[in-house]
């Protein structure tokens, strides 16, 4: 359904063609243009970051500012931390999220509608609107300054994308194949697990991506409940490097790059598939 | 999809939980939902509460009725909280759907590169919105900023950027203008791959202008990807934090940032911050009821 307007504007003047590219070409520059830029910034030297004019080429490419920041043991904590709770959460989101994804894409049940508007709902929910009373039961229960009180929260609000993008998978899979296993006599869960969690691996893979790259990218409940830099994720450990750095610009901008590479990567290489996960949702409405 | 048969009232719910298949589906559902009630639904439900008292972080306190909404209205870093949150989700909601619908007409078709142009997309809105901060606040910066430098030698500035509130609010809403139009492209472009080619054949063959067809048919077919896109920009240009946050170290309030330093940083306004919370939930909720009712967008997936 997506190819049929692929070919409509093929044709179209040398000049026109030309136009279009243009506009790409400032398009993608203007994208990429300020992670270069700040690549460029981490591995200079001091003194050529404060050169006026400033260079457009690296003169002296050094790799000292990012020295600096794998020397800090508090840098290589967050990143650890990060990959701990983006990675906890991801699991659990996926666990949760495929088996309610698997009831609403294919089982009757006469609450699903209400079941989607509540789920929905999340994503229009403001988080700001519960630190509050999240930070004083957390206190209760005593996880302030543990994972746990960055996964929780992270994981109600993942949740939502995560099924939304699984319903969609699940409903593109071939009814046939659970048919037949019912058929043979499986129970639904049985259907679930030997039959659809194996077919839908793609988009549940693409489901994780996005999940993961959310909660890495996670910074309110973190910066809410997270007050230990044991536990800091880098979102929060690196806004305030620029406390610590003051004047080192150079490890702030390699932290910076630091911290989006293992993002950058992901997208380079899944591009196709998060493209797809992405639009799932919005498209069907 | 097929709907449920209808029943008669009685029976309805021992029908619905009696069925092997329907409860299966319940017992599939029940934890997400739970997980979900428990953690967002139960807070905000005691946020609400909470706000009719004269609460700290450790007591409920006294019964004060709209109070702590009265001092709220009446605070003036609630004001320009409010103030920035509108100006910030108004301008840049609407370059980025401005921006945005161009870029998806303009690459809605086959060439050569679409793969560069996809990671162009993807790049900046990977990226956690508090490292673009970081990053950008670098741009900025008045020593070694390439920003700042361009535009004092254009003498468009004359004093350091992240220095002036108006400046850094419009700093603001060029880092998010970059960092989520390319988002807004892709959901759009994904919804006018839905149009079928040959309306736009037929519109030509009868002679319909490009401007015609645009409006004709382009956006009326495009409504719902558009409503889509737009109620979610906006929910999230409304709540705006992080940005605001690490951009001007702390300075550049929003109401988000009010609620926070409220909350968390000083903990003597906890009453009034907890009241802004349930200010901005309730206007998230308006806001989306207005898109739903009003828009008429379309929020269920089944056809």
């Amino acid at each position: 359904m997506a190819a049929a307007s692929a070919s409509r504007s093929s044709r179209g003047s040398g000049l026109n063609l030309a136009l279009f590219y243009v506009f790409l070409i400032v398009f993608v520059l203007v994208s990429v243009a300020p992670l270069l830029w700040v690549f460029k910034m981490s591995i200079i030297t001091k003194s050529e970051l404060f050169a006026s004019p400033p260079t457009i080429l690296p003169r002296t490419p050094t790799a000292a500012s990012y020295a600096t920041i794998f020397g800090d043991p508090a840098f290589q904590k967050a990143l650890i931390n990060s990959t701990i709770i983006a990675g906890t959460t991801t699991i659990i989101c996926l666990f949760f999220g495929s088996i309610a994804a698997y009831a609403i894409a294919r089982l009757r049940f006469r609450f699903k509608s209400i079941v989607m508007t509540l789920i929905l709902a999340i994503s229009f929910f403001p988080p700001v609107a519960i630190i509050a009373p999240l930070f004083i039961q957390f206190r209760t229960f005593g996880i302030i300054d543990t994972y746990l009180a960055a996964i929780v929260p992270d994981v109600v609000f993942a949740l939502p994308l995560t099924i939304w993008i699984l319903v969609s998978f699940f409903k593109e899979l071939p009814r046939d194949l659970e048919e037949a296993a019912k058929v043979d006599g499986a129970t639904t869960i049985q259907a679930f697990r030997k039959v659809i969690v194996p077919l839908a691996a793609p988009g549940v893979f693409t489901t994780a991506i996005l999940t993961f790259i959310f909660a890495w990218n996670e910074f309110l409940f973190a910066n809410t409940f997270l007050f230990d830099a044991d536990t800091q994720p880098v979102t929060v450990a690196i806004p305030n490097f620029a406390t610590v750095y003051t004047v080192d610009y150079g490890a702030q901008a390699a932290a910076a790059v630091m911290v989006t590479m293992p993002l950058v990567i992901l997208v380079l290489i899944f591009q196709r598939r998060i493209v797809s996960g992405l639009t799932a949702g919005a498209v069907k409405g | 999809m097929t709907t449920t048969p209808t029943r008669k009232k009685r029976g309805t719910l021992r029908a619905e939980f009696g069925s092997p298949e329907r409860r299966t589906a319940y017992y599939m559902i029940l934890p997400a939902l739970l997980i979900i009630l428990i953690v967002a639904f139960y807070p905000i439900g005691y946020s609400i509460y909470l706000s009719f008292f004269k609460a700290t972080i450790g007591n409920t306190g006294n019964f004060v009725g709209l109070q702590n909404y009265a001092d709220m209205l009446t605070n003036s870093n609630f004001r320009t909280g409010l103030s920035n949150t509108i100006i910030f989700t108004v301008v840049s909601v609407f370059f980025e759907f401005v921006i945005g619908l161009a870029i998806a007409l303009a690459i809605n078709r086959a060439f050569r590169g679409r793969g560069l142009v996809r990671a162009a997309i993807l790049v900046p809105w990977a990226f956690p919105t508090v490292i673009s901060a970081v990053m950008w606040r670098l741009m900025f910066q008045d020593q070694i900023g390439i920003i700042q430098y361009v535009a004092s030698a254009l003498g468009v500035v004359s004093e350091p950027i992240l220095a002036d509130p108006t400046l850094l609010l419009l700093g603001a809403i060029l880092v998010d203008v970059w960092k989520t139009t390319p988002f807004m492209a892709l959901l759009l472009l994904a919804g006018l791959q839905t149009i079928p080619g040959d309306v736009y054949e037929a519109a030509r063959v009868d002679g319909a202008s490009v401007v015609q067809r645009f409006f004709r048919i382009t956006l009326p077919l495009l409504k719902p990807a558009i409503l889509v896109a737009l109620l979610f920009r906006t929910l999230d240009a409304f709540r705006i934090y992080d940005l605001f946050w690490v951009m001007s170290s702390r300075e550049l309030e929003s109401l988000s940032t009010f609620v926070y330093k409220a909350v968390r940083v000083s903990q003597l306004n906890f009453s009034v911050g907890n009241a802004a919370a349930v200010f901005i939930f309730v206007t998230a909720f308006l806001i989306a009821m207005f898109f739903i009712k009003v828009l008429g967008m379309q929020t269920s997936t089944e056809e």
